[in-house]
């Protein structure tokens, strides 16, 4: 056996296997240097794996060698290989932003658990992402949602509130882990099957009460874990009170992977055959996306913190993708794809930049950002930019998210759908507005708990600017993203069947 | 010599390395403002190479890299660009040498970040002279809109900070609310965002359709900077910046920005005579004639100076959008004439305000009176621009208003005719008073009506005028009015391809 053909396996193994080993490293610096490492790793195979599935089409890999149905397989096409290229940069870049700011914010005694439970998270993300299993879906969701409860719970050394935040969403998150595994039963019952092509197969010209029911219950858990509005009540909270590093990770990648189940699910396992897919897209997906596009920013707007700001808005931006994928036309679900890989670079970067400010002046009010621009130049330009981004201006991704949703809005009928887009875009830049007004034409304070901030070290600088370039060149350049992601609806709409 | 090919991207690409040198000289002023000039001159240089390039009938331009399919960044250099091209570039020049002397005498803060600021909004208003497509224009266009935003709030008090948030929400609201959707849309509809002569739309829309009506409402009211009423209130709210930014951003780049792109959008992207057949410019064109009229009301109600100012601002702007909804070629003629004149004008009158300021820190016209007999050249600067704004020859202002009647006439729409009269005449009530004002009354006192000043006039011993740099740009535009009237017809054989002749 060579390795490449065992590359379709290394993205879950490698942080798999990594994981237990942080824990045997002294404290210090190591479990942080040998977790970015892994990182960087897990972000190069998944590289390879994009340019493999670019070239070479559709990777199958066997588990163990045991073929499916039966055997777990793992199957990467260009959607998931675009996702698992998403979440294991931002891995790479979020691991190795994180040493000073989880110094500052986490336990030092847990800091080897923290980069332990980081790696678990990844491995879960990556695994949800690339396993062509719906009960190995299942799996994965669970090792990187438990391992995320523990990180939410590590921010209890700033803000005792992470604890109650972490059970909060442990709840949450338990009942949606369980309706999901619900509908999953349901549709073994109905198949006999897990393999979700296999499924596809099986399910067809099965439209009774089971599926329906399974179908239910699987839109419910995943719209739980993935913040579906009015279902997203766990993440501000969870947000606002994880460690910053963390908060970084997961907006920018746990709620992309979610959607991006939802994707699968709607179009690879149940299809337009079914006339209740149609139903829920029409009368779920289209009107909670447009509620929690609104909704959702308006809270954002009259937040203190920031981070909690920044937390309601990626609820509404998940409204965006919802309403993309509701479409269901090729330009919708490529508008979807393109806003979870831009919609994670801009949040990343955000969340990012308010861990420098938390790293600086011990806070993420809004106060603390008073004035900024003097003392964190670096920091606020990155905010600023980045914020751009999640308003829509132009040569920045959030503009490209905003031009492809605009015209797949536009070319499917639902015109008003493109003005409440633009609308919703223009509250994102009424809070984000706020926040860079405070930080541009404030005088910084001269004394307080604010006053001693100065620029954030180079070690988390250089990581944030990464992704703030990311957020320029992708918003000029689109052929890795708007490209990619339209070959894949392109497959994806072949295997769904037309139009539903 | 440049070639005009290799001038737009040096364009685009000059005032950005000057921004850089201010940057790098931000410790030596003398040599800061002189990377200003050189940086002005250069861009004025290439402007005028590109402007003669296309006078000969060349079409030079360039494309950057394609975004997405069908959208490219790309730059070309047709007639009403490279107009506006060289009066931006032209007028940046002496907007810098007015800059010098105004911020230096005020001793204003922050200065390296103000010229920087100016340096990139006027790359960016070039960016949107010389674009090849919307999606071009409408990238530069919110670059205009960024990078003036620090201008605006360049003082840094509440007041300022109340102006840029009116400032930057109104044409951001605008422009990505109504511009940005109406540009998907055309996207959409044709596939293409291209500049096309005669029209894109023109080739793809069942002439019937209300779709013309409704795309040209999004473009006409999307275009903030255009300040079409109501989409006007952060032209006012802008005046909080110093004046140099108000000469020059709020007279030229930023709203010459706006008008340039709704002329551009009816000319290339709807074509004059698909809104002649339809009649989907008619409501639009009363729109713009009552911004006009009602504008000016507003206007005359202002005792500040620069408020004043910005509401004939606001009105003259509608002098172009008008002339581009009338839908006809010497309406379209009469509104890139007015682009010339109006920027010539207006910055004369803004430059004037700005050294009355500088020399006597006075802002409110009542207080204006018999300012005149002390300061003789800057009002009567003053009165040369106020004849040009109310149309009166021989003042380049009178062309604008002579081919808009004719443009009128054209499409048989007599009643703007009477507008654009009375509008003339409420112009000469509110500014030409201001001049006559200070020459021939004496100054307020507590109190007391206002008197006429009898035999006494100018006291040539005892003027009180601002520094020589505030005081010669404004007689170098009012010269610059003045020998427009006369070199009309060279221009108007330039623009002639804009309408199709030529």
């Amino acid at each position: 056996m060579n390795l490449a053909a065992q590359l379709a396996v290394l993205p879950v193994i490698i942080p798999l296997v990594a994981a237990p080993i942080t824990l045997l490293l002294p404290q210090g610096r190591a479990p942080h240097l040998w977790a970015t490492l892994i990182s960087w790793l897990t972000f190069a195979v998944s590289i390879a794996l994009v340019s493999m599935v670019s070239n070479a089409g559709v990777i199958s890999y066997h588990l163990g060698d045991w073929a499916p149905p039966l055997g777990i397989e793992y199957r990467i096409d260009m959607a998931n290989a675009l996702v698992l290229a998403l979440v294991s940069g931002i891995g790479a870049v979020v691991f190795a932003f994180a040493y000073r700011s989880v110094e500052r914010e986490v336990d030092p005694r847990q800091s080897t658990f923290f980069y332990c439970a980081m790696l678990i998270c990844l491995t879960g993300l990556m695994g949800v992402t690339i396993t062509g299993d719906a009960f190995n879906v299942f799996v994965f969701l669970e090792i990187s949602s438990l391992s995320t409860y523990a990180l939410i719970a590590m921010g209890a050394k700033s803000d005792r509130r992470a604890l109650t935040a972490a059970f909060n969403y442990l709840v949450m998150g338990t009942i949606g882990a369980t309706f999901f595994v619900i509908g999953i039963g349901l549709l073994y019952q109905a198949t006999g099957t897990l393999n979700m092509a296999d499924l596809h197969d099986r399910l067809a010209g099965q439209s009774n009460r089971m599926v329906e029911a399974g179908f239910a219950f699987i839109v419910v858990g995943i719209g739980l874990k993935l913040a579906m509005f009015p279902l997203h009540l766990w993440l501000p909270n969870a947000y606002t009170y994880a460690p910053s590093a963390v908060s970084a990770f997961i907006a920018a990648t746990a709620t992309k992977v979610a959607v991006y189940v939802l994707i699968r699910f709607f179009y690879s396992v149940f299809g337009f055959d079914f006339a209740f897919v149609g139903h829920a897209f029409t009368y779920v997906l289209l009107p909670l996306g447009l509620a929690g596009m609104f909704i959702a920013s308006l809270v954002a707007l009259f937040q203190d913190d920031v981070k909690r700001m920044l937390a309601y808005s990626s609820v509404a931006q998940i409204g965006y993708m919802l309403l993309g994928l509701s479409f269901a036309t090729v330009e919708g679900l490529t508008a979807s794809l393109v806003h979870i890989l831009n919609h994670a670079l801009m949040k990343g970067a955000l969340f990012m930049a308010v861990a420098c400010v938390v790293f600086r002046t011990g806070s993420h009010s809004i106060q603390a950002f008073a004035g900024l621009a003097k003392r964190m130049p670096v920091t606020t330009w990155a905010f600023i930019l980045s914020g751009l981004s999640l308003i829509g201006v132009p040569l920045t991704v959030g503009f490209i998210s905003k031009w492809y949703l605009l015209t797949a809005a536009f070319a499917a009928g639902h015109w008003y759908a493109a003005f409440l887009i633009v609308a919703s875009s223009l509250i994102a830049m009424a809070y984000i507005g706020r926040v860079a007004e405070m930080m541009l034409l404030r005088e910084p304070p001269s004394e307080g708990p604010y006053a001693a901030a100065k620029e954030a070290p180079m070690s988390m600088l250089i990581p944030m600017w990464v992704l703030v370039a990311a957020n320029i060149y992708f918003g000029v350049r689109t052929e890795f993203t708007g490209d990619m992601a339209a070959r894949a609806a392109e497959a994806l709409m072949l295997v769904a069947g037309g139009a539903p | 010599m440049i070639s005009p090919g290799l001038a737009i991207p040096l364009a685009l690409w000059v005032p950005l390395l000057g921004c850089l040198a201010i940057w790098l000289l931000d410790k030596s002023p003398n040599l800061r403002e002189a990377a200003t000039l050189i940086t002005g001159a250069i861009l004025f240089a290439l402007t005028v190479t590109i402007f003669i390039a296309v006078s000969t009938g060349q079409r030079p331009g360039f494309q950057a890299l394609e975004v997405i399919d069908g959208l490219p960044i790309a730059f070309q250099a047709e007639p009403l660009g490279a107009l506006f091209a060289v009066i931006a570039s032209g007028l940046w020049l002496v907007t810098s040498v007015y800059s010098i002397g105004y911020m230096r005498a005020g001793n204003e803060k922050h200065q390296t970040r103000f010229y920087m600021s100016f340096a990139v909004a006027i790359s960016a208003a070039i960016g949107v002279a010389f674009a090849a497509n919307l999606f071009t224009l409408f990238i530069f266009y919110e670059v205009l809109t960024l990078s003036t935003f620090p201008l605006v709030t360049h003082k840094g008090d509440e007041a300022a900070r109340r102006g840029g948030r009116i400032y930057l929400g109104v044409l951001m609201a605008t422009s990505i609310g109504l511009f940005l959707p109406a540009i998907v849309w055309t996207y959409v509809i044709t596939g293409s965002t291209d500049f096309v002569e005669g029209g894109l739309l023109a080739q793809h829309v069942d002439a019937a359709g209300p779709i013309v009506g409704i795309l040209l409402g999004l473009y006409a009211f999307g275009i903030g900077k255009a300040a079409l009423m109501p989409v006007h209130p952060w032209l006012p709210n802008a005046m909080v910046a110093p004046t140099p930014v108000s000469a020059f951003l709020h007279a030229v780049a930023v709203v010459k920005a706006g008008v340039f792109a709704i002329l551009k959008i009816v000319v290339y992207i709807f074509g004059i005579d698909l809104l002649k057949d339809t009649g989907a410019s008619i409501p639009f064109m009363w729109i713009a004639a009552g911004s006009i009229l009602l504008a000016s009301a507003i206007a005359m109600n202002q005792d500040n100076l620069k408020a004043r100012l910005a509401y004939s601002t606001v009105s003259q702007l509608s002098y172009i959008t008008l002339g581009a909804m009338l839908a006809t070629q010497m309406g379209v003629m009469g509104g890139a004439m007015q682009i010339a004149a109006h920027a010539l004008g207006k910055m004369t009158l803004f430059m004037c305000a700005g050294a009355i300021y500088v020399a006597h820190h006075k802002t409110l016209i009542s207080e204006m009176r018999g300012l005149g007999r002390v300061m003789p050249f800057t009002f009567g600067a003053f009165f040369l621009g106020a004849m040009s704004i109310v149309g009166l020859p021989p003042m380049a202002g009178s062309w604008p208003k002579f081919f808009l009647m004719w443009g009128a006439a054209d499409a048989g729409q007599l009643a703007i005719i009477v507008v654009l009269i009375i509008s003339s005449i409420v112009n000469v009530v509110y500014l030409l008073s201001i001049p006559v004002q200070a020459f021939y009354m004496n100054p307020a006192q507590d109190g007391a009506k206002p008197q006429g000043a009898g035999g006494a006039f100018i006291d040539w011993g005892a003027l009180k005028e601002a520094p020589i740099l505030c005081i010669a740009p404004p007689i170098f535009t009012a010269a610059g009015v003045i020998a427009l009237f006369f070199f009309i017809d060279p221009l108007y054989r330039f623009l002639l391809p804009l309408v199709g002749g030529g």
